[in-house]
């Protein structure tokens, strides 16, 4: 995120308040005048979930709140309250999101526009309840607009974002917004809530395309027969890679409202840096800690954040890492077996056959919730530099596992 | 009583319970005033009285603070992902019908999002014995509302009561068909040991719900005071009634209780079942599953 108001005080139509993450994202919802919102508890999602049950037991949303029997339930719900043209919302973690993948699956064939908040948790086993992104990588091909947030603001404006994206006629895509459990869902953060006459400019109601009604009644979720099968797919992925210009678009427009511009991949001191680190979510403020320190020292170490993971922004990142001789890729999921960490297979895949393309290492770190510390980034920037790390193009380093 | 519970009144004592816990697990993340810890202790104490034999006897647990149990009990255990503690146990029956196979979870993990197993498991009379412990709250998530949150009562995600009709967990067992159903609280805990033997005994889907307090969570959010005064409640307000119709049984928010052995009838297990149908068909050629050494 890019700021261009840097004064002291918030600018007109905009409160800073201290609150917590969850509740942030539980605020930019009841904003954004969600209808329906269906729900399971699973930790660490919970706080986003009571808030909105409070907000429409209080009268101060109306929507729906049904507190489903499982997340199965929950995403079925939307799907069923998507169709029939309600704004829907849901969140999940974990475990929850992959006992309700089948659905996940479904609301992006169906082009339904639904916002899933994801508060990111390791998958069981051993049962774990922090944070890492084993839980969304398992849903990578889903077929959803996917964004990453570094902390409690992106969190707030990217809800916005989603439902303006989600809901374009050129788009109609589900939306996951994804945040490290417990290192953002459960942290106070000061955020700048923009009055409601801003987010009514930002985001207009919706008016769905097709919908489930009774005076013009449409089938959903057909059969699709090999005959047209591949087509169907070919309609969906082409669809998703052309809501790129769109999401970009939706950025600048909130940009342009508040101040706070957001790009596919940002970049932090990273002109010219012959090493850079690229994060996902909550870690790139840790990593924008440990480069700072590491300029002030000399070194030649710069920052890439990827916020749009899926469409995959294939340009943007080549723009940015082209430059480099390394590249150190964090990543907070394993492919068993495979290429070490998803997103690292991904960035190696994009510079392949890339004239003076940068080495790539690849660093599993933060697996359910380990700390990855400013000198974590500086002790990998050193193994690096002195040619201890693995550089093979299918190798990765589960870093600082005991034996 | 002594500030050592293993020394009374100067003479030390091995709780008769300790063998049936792992030890190094000791102490349990249970909240002061919880009543499953007291649903533990009655079932070490069936455990004692039952005569089975323990290496032959499996314990499966859902996830949520009752889900905990099957990790502190001495016996093999299985802590399954959420709602499935069921299916891992029928899996474990068939694949092996010499266990006796406990599920020990909780009303949220048994009926909710594990709902559509329970409803199975009865209907097929998979020889389980199946104990859920009913705090009527998720508390390991922070207190939401679940399928036997009392209508009123006050939830996390339902902040000025619950407005959902809650089940009826012993009438739902038995409309299943549950060859067994019972239902006792935290306080009878002589009672609730007698069925929890009956239960581990008992060929077929054996069910019982157990009233518990959640102090933390459930009463501090109703302003129902401590674990004590909700135990104090379960003994001013349960009444003991083991003829009741179980569509008839009461159960409303800090209203009467009833109590009581309200099912205890012979039906063919799954096992048997199978066996019995494969056997009139194809006679002799079939040999029946897992009846060498009898189907405990």
């Amino acid at each position: 995120m890019t700021t261009s108001n840097k004064s002291d005080g918030p600018a007109p139509g905009h409160t800073r308040m201290g609150m917590e993450v969850s509740h942030a994202a539980a605020r930019a919802v009841q904003q954004c005048n969600v209808d329906v919102v269906a729900a399971y508890p699973i930790t660490p999602q919970t706080h986003i979930v009571e808030r909105l049950s409070e907000l429409v037991a209080n009268g101060e949303m109306n929507a729906e709140f049904v507190p489903v029997e499982s997340e199965h339930s929950a995403m079925s719900v939307c799907v069923g309250s998507s169709a029939t043209g309600a704004r829907t919302f849901t969140c999940t973690s974990s475990q929850g999101l992959i006992l309700m993948s089948e659905v996940v699956y479904i609301t992006s064939a169906m082009r339904l526009p639904v916002v899933m908040i994801l508060a990111n948790r390791s998958l069981s086993g051993p049962l774990s309840i922090w944070a890492d992104h084993s839980d969304v990588m398992s849903v990578r091909d889903c077929g959803w607009i996917q964004t990453f947030a570094e902390n409690g603001q992106e969190v707030y404006d990217l809800t916005f974002h989603a439902y303006k994206v989600a809901e374009n006629r050129d788009i109609l895509h589900p939306i996951m917004l994804n945040l490290d459990g417990f290192h953002l869902t459960h942290v106070v953060e000061p955020i700048d809530i923009c009055d409601q006459s801003i987010i009514d400019k930002y985001l207009p109601e919706y008016e769905p395309l097709f919908q489930l009604h009774p005076d013009k009644p449409v089938t959903m979720g057909a059969y699709g027969v090999p005959e047209l099968f591949t087509e169907a797919k070919k309609n969906q992925d082409e669809a998703l890679k052309a809501a790129y210009p769109h999401i970009l678009e939706a950025w600048k427009e909130w940009g342009d409202l508040t101040g706070r511009y957001y790009k596919p991949v940002e970049t932090y001191k990273a002109e010219g840096a012959k090493t850079l680190f690229l994060t996902m979510g909550s870690i790139g403020e840790t990593a924008s800690v440990a480069v700072d320190g590491m300029q002030e020292r000399g070194e030649d170490v710069g920052l890439v954040k990827l916020r749009l993971w899926r469409p995959f922004p294939f340009d943007e990142v080549r723009k940015a890492l082209a430059g480099a001789d390394n590249v150190i890729v964090l990543d907070r999921a394993l492919s068993f077996g495979g290429p070490g960490g998803p997103v690292s297979s991904e960035i190696r895949a994009t510079l392949y056959g890339l004239d003076h393309a940068p080495t790539v290492y690849d660093y599993v770190v933060g697996l359910a919730g380990r700390d990855v510390k400013v000198d974590d980034f500086e002790k990998i920037a050193n193994d690096v530099r002195s040619g201890k790390a693995r550089k093979g193009q299918d190798e990765y380093v589960i870093y600082a596992a005991r034996e | 009583m002594s500030a050592n519970p293993d020394v009374v009144m100067g003479v030390e004592v091995e709780n008769p319970v300790m063998p049936y816990l792992r030890q190094d697990r000791l102490p349990h993340i249970w909240c002061p005033g919880c009543g499953i810890g007291t649903t533990v202790n009655c079932f070490a104490r069936a455990l004692t009285e039952c005569g089975l034999d323990l290496d032959q006897t499996a314990i499966v647990s859902g996830i949520g603070c009752t889900g905990r149990v099957a990790g502190y009990l001495d016996l093999d255990s299985f802590h399954t992902t959420h709602g499935r503690a069921i299916p891992f146990a029928t899996g474990l029956k068939v694949g092996n019908p010499d266990l006796k196979v406990v599920v020990y979870s909780g009303d949220g993990d048994l009926t909710a999002i594990g709902g559509n197993h329970f409803v199975h498991a009865a209907r097929r009379n998979m020889d389980l014995l199946c104990i859920c412990v009913n705090n009527f709250t998720y508390g390991m998530t922070g207190g939401q509302c679940t399928p036997t949150s009392p209508v009123g009562a006050k939830q996390t995600t339902m902040p000025y009561g619950n407005f959902e009709h809650p089940f009826n967990l012993p009438h739902l067992a038995d409309a299943c068909g549950a060859v067994y159903v019972a239902r006792w609280t935290v306080y009878h805990v002589k009672q609730l040991t007698r069925a929890m033997k009956e239960g581990l005994n008992k060929k077929g889907f054996a069910f019982i719900e157990v009233l518990s307090p959640c102090p933390t969570l459930y009463s501090r959010r109703n302003r129902l005071g401590d674990g004590v005064d909700q135990v104090k409640y379960y003994k001013e307000r349960s009444k003991i009634n083991n003829d009741v119709d179980t569509k008839d049984l009461s159960l409303e928010f800090q209203g009467d209780i009833t109590v009581g052995k309200f099912v205890d009838r012979e039906r063919e297990t799954w096992l048997d079942a199978m066996n019995n149908r494969f056997t009139s068909v194809i006679g002799d050629k079939y040999e029946p599953y897992g009846v060498t050494n009898g189907e405990k």
